[in-house]
């Protein structure tokens, strides 16, 4: 499915998409890896890691880091598929656990963005061990485009640290 | 460890029982109780910024949040003797989380044997002033 919907020099690029997801402080703290990207979908993953043990009894990682990683990925496909520099915010997020996941294994995620309107852009995805057809969780995410919000162009954002205020309290948190 | 739930959960020690979590640890979550109950803290920690170009909190850490708040309450306020599981959640993002710590608090809205449905809300410094909002199942068994 391509939602590229616009001439293609306003694409956005890439590799400033893959260097705004290498600067995200949480995303170093749990160690997700950006695996592969193309505009509209996106491929990541988390190592396991005993530090992010949510379920003590099962030593399954928390729901928390899915989560993370989903919200992430599903921001990023959202970056890639809109054209360059648009501010996108979270407006909500809805995750499916359909299984445990297992312990000791790296979990990978897997997002498209299938529809962009003019304000709102629309990603669905899903977390997996080893094959997208054996999900441990389903999300769906929706987006707020423009206004304030997460860019890679240093440009449309407010400016620098401490203007933190310029967001608009429209709703949304800026991914 | 069946036991040293009801047995945590017998002495009120809240710090013990958010301690079985070592991701609590690590991004930063504390239990308090005041007079409406349990509230679940998010103190504000550099590794846990999402923006680093506006300074918000990652949206995926205020989930986590708002679930791990809802897990609490349900081993704080009722008697499941296992970590609850996680089936679904919902999560509404209404306004940008600062660099500031964050506040979440849950409500149970039915408890069945097998299945519990929680609603949980967090702010910063205005409790009148959600930042996020979520529903979420859980499985008691």
């Amino acid at each position: 499915m391509d939602p590229c919907r616009w001439p293609l020099h306003t694409a956005p690029d890439l590799s400033r998409v893959v260097q705004a997801f290498a600067n995200i402080p949480h995303s170093r703290l749990l160690g997700l890896r950006l695996d592969e990207i193309r505009h509209g979908s996106a491929a990541m993953s988390v190592p396991y890691d005993e530090r992010l043990i949510g379920n003590p009894n099962t030593r399954v990682l928390h729901s928390g880091v899915v989560t993370a990683l989903l919200d992430t990925l599903c921001g990023l496909v959202v970056m890639s598929a809109v054209p360059d520099g648009t501010p996108l915010a979270t407006l909500d997020l809805r995750i499916d656990y359909l299984r445990p996941a297992a312990p000791d294994e790296t979990i990978c995620a897997w997002a498209e963005c299938y529809k962009v309107t003019n304000s709102i852009a629309f990603a669905r995805g899903s977390a997996f061990h080893r094959t997208r057809d054996d999900a441990i969780a389903h999300c769906t995410g929706t987006f707020m485009l423009g206004g304030a919000g997460f860019t890679t162009d240093p440009s449309k954002a407010p400016a620098g640290p401490g203007a933190a205020g310029g967001i608009a309290e429209t709703g949304g948190q800026p991914c | 460890m069946l036991e040293s739930i009801a047995e945590l959960r017998a002495t009120g020690n809240l710090a013990a029982i958010n301690a079985l979590v070592p991701y609590a640890q690590v991004v930063g979550f504390e239990l308090q109780r005041d007079d409406q109950g349990l509230l679940t803290v998010l103190r504000f920690r550099e590794h846990n910024i999402g923006n680093f170009v506006v300074r918000t909190i990652h949206g995926g850490v205020v989930g986590a949040l708002l679930e791990h708040a809802a897990v609490m309450l349900l081993m704080v306020e009722t008697d499941v003797a296992v970590v609850p599981r996680i089936v679904n959640v919902s999560i509404d993002y209404l306004r940008p989380c600062r660099t500031t710590d964050t506040f979440a608090r849950g409500q149970i809205i039915r408890q069945g044997r097998t299945v519990a449905n929680v609603r949980v809300t967090a702010w910063q410094e205005d409790p009148g002033r959600l930042v996020a909002a979520a529903h979420a199942h859980f499985l008691l068994t």
